[in-house]
């Protein structure tokens, strides 16, 4: 029985060598800051022997998902990876990979979008996909994002759903955290290989995506609909049997911390939400009862989760690293109020948006700003 | 020598019933490819006409596997389809021959949208066949214009006639530096059927261009589909070349008409059985019009008899 | 075939009449005059619609759309079209 390894790694890294352990067949890819350091690294472990896999290199994010949306009705276990401006330009291809059910997982290293020009991150980009039908994890820690890689392909594979697993670009990217390896042979109990129940086979031959009149593409839409939905459960599964394999424990649909006898809530998504564990713990320390509800599973939406866990009368600061143009503050605030409209009149949402395009999020700050949100 | 038409293997991997017009040349031009390609193959299709002839959901007109892609990705799709059946074959989990994995995409999604896609496909050299069935429009949507459209053609979107001259998509291919080029039409069948065959021996990217008379969108008799390829070819409108390595070569009846042996047809017949241009020359500048037709048709001719030269 | 491919995704499987039964767009029928074939098969080759067998130069005419082209390229005038009724 082989132990786990622990190495210090970079979350671009740790992404690049979770898709190693998952054994994928082809990765096409494209540069765009701060995502090229995973294309890199899965190039070298190509080029060396490392990953028994193809590399595509593309001439464009479109053609990025293009090509894994190919590959993925073709048969192959299928992975890439992007940011910001490349995600908004596979935004049609989003739609095909989800509509023609195509299981691919690619990871989104969450940068503020063009113009003007960021490098750094936000997560306007993830959230602007929200419609496209895809599964979309936001990751927190260099071992949550190679943990949540190997999870996403499981759950990608068992419903037909592509998988979106989004972390910031830099404060998760590029910067070094230790990382435990768990053994192969517990990733591949883990992960099986894959298996598609149907792909483009000479010897049966059928054809992907006619043309549908309205009474045939409304069910397969619902199908797409109610199915996303149904993934919960198997997000939730996979969570569970990855800790029981491996004993790393991400949270699931949610991540609480402090939580249960919290007046303050703060509701937020990755790097930042690492970072506000610490924030909780200043509050609690000025005699404040704060907790963290940390958004993993973006979408589907976890309701039923975020209903449950919020504590009895509490007060919510949602803290919004993106705009939702055209309504006061930001996305992720909209998307808990609609929840918990008609469940939980208890309960206070207020709404911050900070972080944007890289703007530092210390502990202090943010312990600042939910006790003065606490005042409003 | 030319396969002949005795010659063709019976299967047919275009079925009967399907949903294009009739006299369309994509089904035609498709039924001949099938019998060089055979039924292992994957068919990649882009938004065009022969996607909304190929039947609905879950009726389907071909049979190959064939997947629908986004328009601008042709290119890429059928890279990551190529990819994927060379590796899973390697590692043991897709038994039997490789398919050959074609494209089978208008000159909109050739020329134009999917330029980019194709470009860089042929630049990685990926193991596919994109056949670009050329009707030097986007018929499917209306007769708009496309870079495919030749100078003086009236389209839905040059009310006028095209003022520009067609792109030379196959050349460009060529300069890839992709080991097979050729073009085709449907009145060659053999000709197409023996470029196909030689396409699926030879390894990387192949592009294979057909010019597919459209009567709807070229405004001529629907049972002239046929003729109307064959006086392209006649009059030097359209070249049948083909290129292995680089060296090109002209097939017959083109073969004449470059090395000057026989004179190509003037263009004026090919130009007034067509709607397209005819409508648009009943002016005092029609001469002149039909003159610069000819001046393109000349200077391709031209270009690529020097072209054909540089065998480096 | 069907069993293995869940409904969820758009699949489509291979057949005839693809577009239903297209010889009802027809307006003229392409009739051959045995006689003057030669066997040729230019019409079976021509045929957008592989509706015509190459041996028995017979036309399924639940497909045959009447394009007219195996009548066009013919070289012994042995196809006509014949209106509809």
């Amino acid at each position: 029985m082989k132990e786990a390894r622990v190495i210090m790694d970079t979350g671009a890294h740790a992404a690049a060598l979770a898709v190693k352990s998952a054994r994928v067949d082809v990765v096409p890819g494209y540069p765009i800051t701060p995502q090229s350091s995973i294309m890199e690294a899965v190039a070298a472990m190509v080029e060396n022997g490392e990953l028994d896999a193809r590399f595509i290199p593309v001439e464009g994010e479109h053609s990025t998902l293009a090509a894994a949306v190919a590959a993925a009705a073709a048969g192959a276990r299928v992975f890439t990876a992007t940011s910001s401006n490349g995600l908004l330009y596979m935004h049609e291809v989003l739609h095909m990979a989800a509509g023609g059910r195509l299981p691919v997982v690619m990871c989104n290293v969450n940068r503020g979008i063009f113009a003007p020009w960021t490098l750094w991150a936000d997560q306007q980009d993830s959230f602007a996909q929200r419609d496209t039908g895809w599964i979309q994890y936001h990751c927190s820690s260099n071992q949550e994002v190679f943990n949540t890689i190997l999870q996403a392909f499981r759950v990608a594979e068992q419903i037909n759903i592509p998988v979106m697993v989004n972390f910031d670009g830099f404060t998760i990217s590029h910067c070094l955290m230790p990382l435990t390896l768990p053994p192969q042979e517990d990733i591949d109990r883990f992960l099986p290989p894959h298996k598609p129940e149907w792909r483009l086979d000479p010897a049966h031959p059928s054809s992907f995506s006619n043309v549908t009149n309205a009474a045939e593409y409304a069910p397969f839409r619902q199908m797409l609909s109610s199915d996303i939905m149904a993934s919960i459960p198997l997000v939730k599964q996979a969570a569970q049997e990855y800790k029981d394999i491996t004993g790393m424990w991400d949270g699931d649909t949610i991540d609480a911390y402090r939580l249960e006898d919290a007046e303050v809530v703060a509701f937020a998504v990755n790097s930042m939400a690492a970072e506000l564990r610490l924030s909780i713990d200043i509050l609690r320390e000025q005699g404040i009862k704060a907790g963290l509800l940390r958004l993993r599973l973006y979408l589907p939406f976890p309701a039923d989760d975020i209903v449950s866990a919020l504590p009895q009368n509490a007060q919510v600061m949602v803290l919004d690293r993106n705009y939702n143009f055209g309504h006061p503050g930001g996305i992720l605030a909209a998307e808990l109020k609609s929840v918990l409209f008609g469940r939980r009149s208890d309960i206070t949402v207020k709404n911050r948006v900070m972080g944007i395009g890289g703007v530092d999020l210390t502990r202090r700050y943010m312990a600042a700003e939910i006790r003065a949100m606490m005042d409003e | 020598m030319t396969t002949s038409i005795k010659q063709l293997p019976d299967n047919e991997q275009v079925l009967s019933g399907n949903g294009s017009c009739g006299g369309c040349p994509s089904p035609m031009a498709l039924r001949i490819v099938g019998k060089a390609l055979g039924p292992n193959a994957i068919m990649l299709l882009t938004p065009s006409c022969a996607v909304a002839s190929m039947g609905m959901t879950p009726r389907l007109a071909y049979n190959w596997p064939c997947i629908n892609v986004c328009f601008a990705t042709a290119g890429s799709s059928a890279s990551g389809i190529a990819q994927a059946v060379e590796i899973l074959k390697e590692k043991g989990r897709l038994q039997g021959e490789l398919p050959t994995v074609f494209n089978w995409v208008g000159d909109g999604g050739t020329y134009d949208i999917g330029f980019q896609a194709l470009s860089a496909a042929a630049e990685r050299n990926d193991n596919i066949i994109h056949f670009c069935y050329n009707n030097e429009a986007y018929s499917n949507t209306g007769v708009q214009r496309s870079g495919a459209t030749p100078r003086g053609s009236f389209t839905t979107t040059t009310p006028g006639g095209k003022r520009q001259p067609k792109k030379n998509m196959a050349l460009l291919m060529l300069e890839h530096d992709i080991p097979y080029v050729a073009t085709a039409t449907v009145a060659y069948p053999g000709d197409l059927y023996d470029k196909v065959v030689k396409a699926k021996s030879i390894p990387g990217m192949k592009y294979i261009e057909i010019l597919a008379p459209c009567y709807l969108g070229w405004q001529f008799d629907m049972p002239d589909t046929v003729q109307m390829s064959r006086m392209a070819v006649r009059s030097g409108a359209w070249l049948l070349w083909e290129a292995e390595n680089g060296k090109i070569s002209f097939n017959n009846p083109s073969s004449f008409i470059v090395s000057g042996i026989k004179d190509a047809d003037p263009v004026d017949e090919y130009v007034m059985k067509q709607g397209r241009f005819n409508r648009l020359l009943k002016g005092p500048d029609a001469a002149q019009r039909i003159a610069e037709i000819q001046g393109d048709i000349d200077r391709q001719i031209a270009f690529m008899r020097e072209r054909a030269k540089i065998t480096i | 075939m069907k069993s293995v491919t869940k409904a969820y995704r758009p699949i489509s499987w291979p057949m005839k009449g693809s577009g239903g039964d297209t010889g009802s767009w027809r307006s003229h029928r392409p009739v051959v005059d045995t006689k003057k074939c030669s066997k040729c098969q230019l019409c079976w080759v021509y045929c957008p619609e592989a509706v015509i067998d190459r041996h028995e130069i017979t036309i399924d005419y639940r497909y045959c759309k009447g394009c007219g082209v195996c009548a066009k390229e013919c070289p012994t005038g042995a196809i006509s079209m014949e209106k509809e009724e």
